[in-house]
């Protein structure tokens, strides 16, 4: 077919979305027929995924139905054994330095001799190539910590926190290498209501600048803030919040189960009924 | 204090002064170091290296006395040991986690074992307690110049990588996305660890130096609620325990070792006790 001037544009057009593609694509996570498995143990299967940017996603599943893999190989921190990762169009391992990372802090050892400022700066540590930190770092850090409200914080020990305001501090320590994407493992886990309620709130406001992505246990909340749900249960799903219903539930958890209604709007009383 | 000061300025007693400085010095190291090992929990490969470095002490004897290499002091074998013992250990822990326990255990023991048989197999007799238990009556200037080089070394690591360091001990896997190499670190950290253990081995000998190691910096985390603080406070109550300890010995006529060990387990105890006890008054 030759180049006549009346096929010319569409030509065009499809190159300059392909260029577009490469400097800024569209999509934040790109998984392409993805597997992985531990020895012999197939723990994901044929996954393919993609989460657009400013998408604020949940990942939901059974324990031992590789959540946390899933994490992990976005985070590139294991390799899968067939398939392709795409984190903004390149390898995650290319592209660190946009994704924030929150994990559990019950990993984390609580004896630590660490203050909150030392924790919130560790996130600076790849954008520096000395091992000082400026004062460009403590004032990024200072406003990471402003961001989640603990910033008055700054000199307290690490682990006289609460769940909830330690969880606060390891979000501040992933924003304050200003990343594109965030990633949280099991934020909700061991923290109360109504840290829940600030935390979520924080995140609400965080996703208007970045793509978001946690890991959650508790499903019924999701609904609240989230756009999508990524079922994983050694195959991945994807579904837009508003179809969450029975059918996927089982899809998921397999077998039969009871649904619980649990929207956050409990007055002392219980739920108000219609 | 007069008397002391007669002691410690009289000629016959050079061992004691050697002892007492060498004590001194290597707390800079031992504090250092001990903080590390007690905040990243890795005592028990702390154990597993000193114990190997006796591997490299008999092996050591055994190539200088039945091969003629005067040159080859036993404290270079140590060295060499504990050195790749900390390496191996290293890369046991971090590639396979599951029977990481079993593998440092037998590192442990295989160590002690590989030193006893190749003094057996060395001609000769060798007093080998001064090894396991310490001895000051071995410390020599020698030993002092060698304390002098290690401190300067790992205080420049320490200034130099401090908060790759602390990122890596509190969190390796968020360090590692960070983009540091903490799996480099992690081993860098357990060399400089062997190398200080070899140090002190003199002392308080291998058996038991690894107390002298953690107990110091369990105290000061005590009290600190930093990393670099409590570095200056280990190091603090380290040569205090050494002082003591040596002060004890030489008084009552007790090995030195176990003196030092004593001193900094009790103190240990005491302010566990103490701390618990607040705690009890306070919730009432």
């Amino acid at each position: 077919m030759s180049l006549t001037l009346d096929n010319y544009q569409p030509a065009v057009d499809l190159i300059w979305k392909e260029v577009i593609n490469i400097v800024e694509p569209s999509q934040a996570v790109d998984i392409k027929n993805a597997s992985f498995a531990y020895q012999q143990k197939k723990v994901l299967k044929d996954v393919n995924l993609s989460v657009p940017r400013g998408d604020f996603a949940t990942i939901v599943g059974p324990n031992g139905g590789g959540k946390t893999t899933l994490l992990k190989l976005l985070l590139g921190l294991l390799k899968p054994n067939s398939g392709t990762i795409k984190i903004f169009g390149k390898p995650p391992e290319k592209n660190r330095y946009k994704i924030g990372y929150m994990p559990q802090y019950s990993h984390l050892d609580m004896q630590f001799p660490v203050t909150v400022m030392d924790v919130a700066l560790m996130g600076r540590l790849g954008k520096r190539r000395w091992d000082r930190y400026s004062t460009l770092d403590r004032d990024a850090a200072s406003a990471a910590l402003g961001e989640v409200k603990m910033d008055t914080f700054k000199k307290t020990h690490f682990n006289a926190l609460s769940g909830g305001q330690k969880q606060r501090v390891l979000i501040a320590r992933a924003l304050c290498s200003e990343p594109e994407l965030l990633l949280l493992d099991e934020p909700t886990s061991n923290i109360d209501q109504e840290s829940e309620k600030d935390l979520y709130n924080i995140l609400k406001r965080l996703n208007q600048r970045m793509t978001i992505l946690l890991v959650s246990h508790d499903l019924g909340f999701t609904s609240q803030v989230v756009k999508s749900v990524i079922c994983v249960n050694r195959q991945v799903v994807i579904h837009p919040t508003t179809t969450i219903d029975g059918t996927m539930i089982k899809d998921i958890y397999g077998g039969d189960l009871k649904m619980i209604r649990h929207d956050h709007r409990c007055c002392e009383m219980g739920h108000i009924h219609d | 204090m007069t008397d002391l000061i007669q002691i410690l300025t009289h000629p016959d007693y050079q061992f004691l002064r050697n002892a007492l400085i060498v004590g001194l010095l290597a707390s800079i190291s031992f504090g250092i170091i001990g903080t590390y090992v007690v905040t990243k929990r890795i005592s028990y490969l702390a154990g597993a290296i000193s114990h190997s470095a006796f591997g490299g002490i008999g092996a050591a004897l055994y190539l200088n006395r039945t091969f003629g290499l005067s040159w080859l002091d036993p404290m270079m074998g140590a060295v060499a040991s504990a050195l790749a013992a900390a390496i191996i250990t290293g890369l046991v822990s971090i590639y396979a986690r599951e029977r990481e326990d079993t593998v440092i255990g037998a590192i442990w023991s295989v160590g002690m074992a590989a030193g006893l048989i190749f003094i057996d197999l060395t001609p000769g007799y060798f007093e080998i307690s001064s090894f396991l238990f310490g001895d000051i009556l071995l410390i020599s200037s020698k030993d002092i110049i060698m304390v002098l080089v290690l401190d300067a070394f790992i205080v420049t690591s320490t200034l130099l990588f401090y908060n790759r360091l602390l990122a890596v001990c509190f969190d390796d896997e968020f360090a590692t996305l960070r983009g540091i190499n903490a799996h480099g670190y992690y081993i860098f950290l357990l060399c400089l660890t062997a190398l200080t253990i070899v140090l002190l081995v003199r002392i308080v000998g291998i058996v038991m130096v690894i107390a002298l190691l953690t107990l110091p910096a369990a105290v000061a985390g005590k009290f600190t609620t930093r990393m670099w603080k409590m570095m200056l406070l280990s190091i603090f109550f380290c040569m205090a325990f050494n002082t003591a300890g040596l002060g004890l010995a030489f008084f009552q006529g007790l090995s030195s070792g176990p003196s030092i060990i004593i001193i900094a387990g009790l103190t240990y105890l005491v302010v566990i006790s103490l701390q618990k006890f607040k705690e009890m008054v306070k919730k009432g």
